[in-house]
């Protein structure tokens, strides 16, 4: 398999990376060396193995339900670009 | 042309935990903005995310109760989106592995049973909340509801009206706040809805594109709002359109669902396996210790009740809509009242003022034993049904935890009926001297001339005699 232009595109604004004209080929590139390490593990016989879904063979860790955390919001916000009245401020969401 | 409706819901339903799903801030609504939130929460770097054991716990008890099947591994995936109110820039939800496949939930419409089939339940985070007042032209944005861990409950398209859809989403209420695990406060967004809606021609086997409609937080909504999507479909189709796939909003004022901004992108979510989170792994243990604590669920109680107290299948469903309806219900019943007239009792005066007063059967100012010993005093012919009306109006606004508190107003207002025949027999003579008409309308064989008279009589007694002692008399005198 190997990734188009456009599918190039369509990737990076889905992740939200400026990729500009200039570097969509190199990108391009870079990708399909990446499906070709795939292919190549793709090529390994893997019958009658389960799936993982993680890298390691574990299982998740739970803790009990206890709500322990402090308020730390005037800490939070320091780093924050813009705050007020205890709210976030973002370029405003249109829905 | 005829015109069938397929329906399917996806239900959010915030589980009942005291910490977020992947953090130890609290979960309680109402917070001043951003007080409860951890690193998790806000999505700083390098924190990571630690399963909150009672979240998983809930969705054991749901697959349980629904008879579905509880997997023994399952897997969190990342659903990526932007968005501000999602600080990470992907939703830790569940995808190809849910922690629950399959199970039923059994609805009523119009005394007709009908079973839908859930595909799946999966765990997975809130977002956050926008804030859309203008902030120097910005959106403001809380992030103490991210992190507040859900159970989406997931539906076959079986639904083919918007009755059965509301019947659905009210079973499935009834059920998730009769186990616990979720509070059912729909203000607070407790439990959303989203109600997949497409149509297609009687008879035809594929279903037609459908239309999801986000986020209804009441019964009602969710019935208006399916009347207007259908009604929307049919008639873009009828006209020669096409029904696009789309996410709409409805608007409760106007009545209409619109489509939101179509985002082309909007359902490519990139969903992989989240590399911070292994798999979750119940054991068998664990699922049969929960199963031996569930709760004994409203269909089962329902049988019971109508085997166990002999009441029709009606009053079994409507006595068993919450899990404190039936226990005020069984402890009426056990105080000492007949368990049909309790029944009859509950599902209508008592629930009729609760309604009035907006309130919960919890919160009645009458306590089952009370009503009990009023019940009593009907049965045992102290007063007649009117009567006991008003003296549970007098209970209900004085309040009446104590089973004497009938006894007293009936004692102090004098309500006893009047068993004295002597004192009746003088209202019936006066009665039938008054109405000539009624005796011979009787006679000539109108067997109900007389009960006119007996409201009659009733008046003149001030209520207290007792209506079937009256007829008896007048009967007895004209016959």
């Amino acid at each position: 398999m190997s990734l188009s232009l456009d599918d190039v595109r369509r990737i990076a604004k889905l992740a939200r990376i400026a990729v500009s004209d200039d570097e969509v080929a190199a990108t391009q590139q870079q990708l399909n060396r990446i499906f070709g390490l795939i292919e190549e593990m793709r090529a390994v016989d893997t019958t009658g193995i389960e799936p993982m879904s993680h890298a390691q063979d574990v299982a998740l860790r739970l803790r009990d339900d206890v709500a322990t955390a402090a308020n730390r919001r005037e800490a939070f916000q320091a780093v924050a670009p813009e705050v007020d009245g205890g709210l976030y401020l973002v370029p405003k969401v249109i829905e | 042309m005829k015109w069938e409706v397929v329906i399917g819901l996806e239900v959010h339903t915030q589980l009942t935990t005291q910490s977020k799903i992947f953090s130890p801030a609290s979960t309680a609504f109402g917070a001043a903005p951003n007080t409860q939130t951890a690193v998790v929460d806000i999505a700083l770097p390098g924190a990571l995310p630690v399963m909150n054991k009672a979240a998983v716990e809930k969705a054991i008890q749901f697959g349980l109760a629904i008879g579905g099947k509880v997997n023994r591994r399952s897997v969190f995936a990342r659903k990526n989106y932007f968005y501000p109110d999602l600080p990470k820039g992907y939703q830790i939800s569940q995808f190809e592995l849910p922690v629950v496949e399959g199970g039923a939930i059994t609805i009523n419409v119009d005394g007709v049973e009908k079973t839908i089939n859930l595909t799946r339940a999966h765990l997975e985070e809130d977002a956050g909340k926008s804030v859309h007042e203008d902030f120097h032209g910005q959106s403001g944005i809380d992030l103490n509801r991210a992190g507040t861990p859900l159970l989406e409950i997931v539906s076959e398209p079986e639904m083919r009206s918007a009755a059965e859809a509301v019947a659905y989403a009210k079973a499935l209420y009834s059920l998730v706040t009769w186990i616990g695990i979720c509070d059912g406060n729909m203000q607070e967004g407790s439990f959303r809805c989203d109600v997949n809606v497409s149509v297609r021609p009687f008879g035809q086997a594929e279903f037609g594109t459908r239309r999801e409609i986000k986020n209804l937080n009441s019964f009602k909504f969710i019935e208006q709002a399916v009347h207007a999507e259908v009604r929307y479909q049919i008639e873009l189709i009828e006209d020669g359109g096409k029904v696009q796939q789309a996410t709409v909003l409805f608007n409760p004022d106007t009545g209409e669902t619109r489509a939101m901004r179509s985002k082309e992108d909007a359902h490519d979510y990139r969903y992989f396996p989240d590399p911070d989170l292994p798999p979750l792994v119940i054991g068998e243990d664990w699922i049969e210790r929960v199963r031996g604590e569930l709760p004994e669920l409203p269909a089962a109680m329902q049988q019971r009740f109508q085997s166990q107290y002999g009441i029709p299948a009606y009053d079994a469903s409507t006595l068993t809509a919450s899990k404190a309806l039936a226990a005020f219900y069984e402890a009426t019943v056990a105080a000492g009242a007949d368990a049909k007239l309790a029944s009859n009792w509950i599902m209508g005066d008592v629930s009729a003022t609760l309604n009035r007063e907006e309130k919960d059967i919890t919160a009645s100012p009458v306590s089952a034993e009370a009503l009990a010993a009023l019940i009593k005093r009907v049965m045992d012919n102290t007063i007649n049904n009117k009567t006991a009306k008003d003296v549970l109006k007098k209970m209900w606004e004085s309040g009446a935890t104590d089973p004497s508190v009938a006894d007293t107003i009936i004692e102090r207002d004098g309500l006893k009926q009047e068993t004295d025949t002597g004192a009746i027999e003088a209202i019936v003579d006066a009665v039938l001297a008054a109405n000539p008409k009624a005796i011979e309308e009787y006679r000539s064989g109108k067997e109900k001339a007389l009960n006119a008279l007996v409201g009659q009589v009733m008046k003149g007694s001030g209520g207290k005699a007792n209506p079937a002692m009256a007829l008896e008399l007048l009967k007895k005198k004209v016959g």
